[in-house]
């Protein structure tokens, strides 16, 4: 990965905002990510993170349920708050 | 792994009921758009539910008629892509192509009118005849979006519908469209989305390669797409086409552009953007929104958890309080009913025949039928939960607890759904998106106790544990649900080797649940249930009532309690003897056969003096190890059915037989000796 302020999905906490980079995902579950609104510069916020059990996020203006697993392999950067 | 290795495309004709020379509708859509309450709206009875040709993807088609004109529509599938990862996907691909529609008519949600869209570029991509209907426009204005549907319809070049479905009055507007555009009063000139720039050359390239070789009825700039994104189904297809040196080629372009998903995605959603900033008029507001107040509670970690308890609480109520009393009341005077008269009618029949119809038919597939009010309450509450967007937030609380089996959140509430009786839980499954996980919630769904197990239990233990009764029925119910936990763990790993499908979920937007959805749901899930029972389950009844009655009638010499005999050895391990063993075979037409059948080896009624005749003849750890075999054992007729149904498949269904069988026999061996060890 060439940007270095990527983090994961997971790390991104409540009410913050990101834009997706990139997903380290077999081709089914980047499929499946992609019709949900998921793509390279797509604006993401974080609705839920507990910082266990599964995540809910925001993007496109509807709301997405992830496992932590498949989260971890999606790549952010931060937007300035 | 994925679906798609066993997925085909179905090439057989489309078996259409709706009759020739009508007009055929399709209604395409994502999930939670409102397309189904629309196709109900518009059909009501006038619909017909099977399957689609190998496949448990549920086929509703119907029609309607509007100024003397009838129309046929079928309601694909809800699909989010276009992209071959699932059955719904091909089948509504597939059908588009093959059928030939003379309109399809695309539902997207006005309140999330980006991701709705998604669908709507791929549709458009098939050059066939399209529709938008811009659903939940009242929806939308609650969440502070306006949408102006005729600058939609200028921006996409195809006919815009706005619609709130829940609306009947509205209808006219719907009709009046569709006859303006069947009849060529609004034209169509699609704009369509286009491949984001940097990979326009390589489509053409794949293009170039294809070209001549694409099968009918696949358009060519629509596999060139496929290709790039990596769909297993086209690539299959393409791989046999295409000449070797050729395919080669593609191959080498694929493999050297294997982000191209991403290009056409991102290409798609520039295209959608467009469309949005031209036809929204009113960005959302910064208000919050009633999902997300409702959402603070419902998934929360802890309060989640503690709603769902609460729901599921009333579920129990409301079947102790309904369900069952109007099981027991049907059990006495439907099938009691049935038995006086049929004894009647029949006096001066040969006793066989008598015997078939009471004992067979009537108490065979009639004891069966009775628990149709209690699966009507589960079928009821499931639909109505999901049709209001509460089934997101249930998966999505439970899904740590099912992790440990390899599963997620969504296999809890068909699992759920086995208390009230294993087939509504069974039939539930169809929410699991991935197969696997499917077949594995199917596995372990008889262990959930029915309450024809509890109904059991409730007349047995109280006979063998006095006062401790209570604390027996709790302990079983608490080793069921170790047991489960305990076999979906371990079959994960033996059979499903580990992997775990990717918890990837929309949460929709709450809404007003549809009466008519749910109705209709309930009557089709019911009508299904009764036609089975008619069908394979009396088939099962009479091959059991056979075996008790041959060779002479006498059900102390036929070749069941033969056989009850025969396997008693195994029953031994179990601390249980023949009459035992047999009880226990003669609860696979329905488990609640259990305590008559003891009635009848012992010669007596299931009442007082049965009771007392059992707490005398059988040792507390043979009780205890009866009640656990019962509470494990194979699954009734009934859900057997559905089990062949839904899987397809023989060889998984004699599979979940064997699975129970070795857990039930375990179990029973375990307590059984455990019991005699500590003194019982």
């Amino acid at each position: 990965m060439d940007h270095t302020n990527a983090i994961s999905l997971t790390d991104l906490s409540v009410d913050n905002h990101g834009t997706i980079l990139a997903f380290n995902i077999g081709t089914v579950e980047a499929t499946r990510l992609v019709s949900l609104g998921f793509t390279p510069g797509a604006e993401v916020s974080m609705t839920q993170n507990y910082g266990r059990g599964p995540l809910i996020v925001t993007v496109r203006g509807a709301s997405v349920a992830l496992g932590r697993g498949e989260a971890a392999k999606i790549f952010i950067e931060r937007s300035a708050k | 792994m994925s679906d798609c290795h066993s997925m085909s495309v179905p090439t057989q004709p489309v078996t259409l009921r709706v009759r020739e020379r009508m007009p055929l509708l399709v209604l395409a859509g994502q999930p939670n758009v409102g397309k189904s309450t629309l196709f109900n709206f518009l059909t009501g009875l006038n619909q017909h539910v099977g399957n689609w040709p190998g496949k448990t993807v549920e086929r509703r088609e119907g029609n309607f008629s509007f100024n003397g004109n009838e129309y046929g529509i079928v309601d694909l599938p809800g699909t989010y892509s276009l992209t071959a990862n699932s059955p719904e996907e091909v089948i509504t691909r597939e059908f588009i192509l093959r059928a030939r529609p003379d309109l399809v008519i695309a539902v997207v949600n006005a309140a999330n009118l980006e991701r709705s869209l998604y669908l709507v570029a791929e549709l458009i991509s098939l050059s066939a005849p399209l529709a938008v209907i811009l659903n939940m426009m009242d929806v939308a204005k609650g969440e502070g979006i306006h949408i102006e549907p005729e600058v939609l319809e200028a921006a996409l070049g195809v006919p815009v519908i706005p619609m709130t479905a829940t609306h009947a009055s509205r209808m006219q507007n719907f009709y009046q469209a569709v006859q303006d555009i069947l009849e060529g009063r609004r034209v169509s000139t699609p704009r369509l989305p286009e491949i984001r720039a940097d990979h326009g050359a390589i489509l053409e390239e794949i293009l170039h390669h294809i070209q001549g070789y694409v099968p009918t009825p696949y358009p060519e700039n629509w596999v060139a797409l496929k290709l790039l994104e990596g769909d297993t189904e086209i690539t299959r297809t393409m791989q046999s086409n295409l000449p070797a040196e050729k395919w080669e080629a593609v191959y080498t372009l694929l493999r050297q552009h294997d982000d191209a998903l991403l290009a056409i995605a991102s290409g798609r959603y520039e295209w959608i953007g467009r469309m949005v900033r031209a036809a929204v008029v009113h960005p959302r507001l910064g208000q919050i929104s009633l999902t997300k107040q409702l959402d603070r509670w419902a998934v929360h970690p802890f309060w989640g958890l503690v709603i769902l308890a609460g729901i599921l609480g009333l579920v129990f109520w409301l079947t102790f309080t309904v369900g069952t009393p109007v099981q027991g009341w049907l059990d006495a005077q439907i099938v009691g009913g049935l038995t006086g008269v049929a004894n009647q009618l029949l006096a001066a029949a040969p006793f066989w025949i008598r015997s078939l119809i009471v004992d067979g038919v009537i108490g065979g597939v009639g004891s069966v039928v009775t628990f149709l009010p209690i699966m009507i309450i589960f079928f009821g509450v499931f639909g109505l939960l999901e049709d209001m967007g509460y089934m997101a937030r249930a998966a999505f609380v439970m899904d740590n607890f099912m992790h440990m089996m390899g599963l997620h959140g969504k296999s809890f509430l068909p699992l759920f759904l086995g208390f009230g009786c294993n087939v509504p839980s069974i039939l539930g499954t169809r929410v699991i998106d991935s197969k696997p996980a499917r077949f594995l919630t199917i596995l372990i769904a008889p262990l959930v106790p029915c309450t024809a197990r509890m109904a059991v239990v409730a007349f047995l233990a109280p006979v063998f544990f006095g006062s401790k009764a209570l604390l027996v029925s709790w302990g079983l119910i608490l080793l069921s649900m170790v047991a489960l936990v305990l076999s979906g763990a371990l079959l994960n790993k033996l059979i499903f080797k580990g992997q775990r499908s990717a918890f990837i979920m929309e949460m929709p937007l709450y809404h007003v649940p549809n009466s008519r959805t749910i109705g209709l749901l309930i009557w089709q899930r019911s009508l299904s249930f009764l036609k089975k029972a008619g069908t394979t389950i009396l088939a099962m009844a009479m091959v059991i009532w056979a075996l008790s009655m041959l060779p002479n009638g006498d059900l102390n010499q036929s070749y069941l309690v033969q056989f009850g005999k025969w396997v008693e050895p195994i029953g031994r391990w179990m601390g249980l003897d023949w009459r035992l063993t047999v009880a226990l075979i003669t609860s696979f037409p329905a488990k609640e056969n259990a305590v008559a059948t003891l009635g009848v080896l012992f010669g007596s009624s299931p009442d007082a003096a049965l009771a007392q005749t059992l707490a005398s003849t059988f040792s507390t750890a043979s009780a205890l190890s009866f009640l656990v075999v019962t509470m494990l054992f194979i699954p009734c007729m009934a859900t057997v059915a559905v089990i062949r149904q839904e899987t397809n498949s023989w060889g998984w269904t004699l599979l979940n037989i064997a699975l129970l069988l070795v857990i039930s026999i375990a179990a029973g061996a375990g307590v059984y000796h455990l019991a005699l060890a500590i003194g019982l």
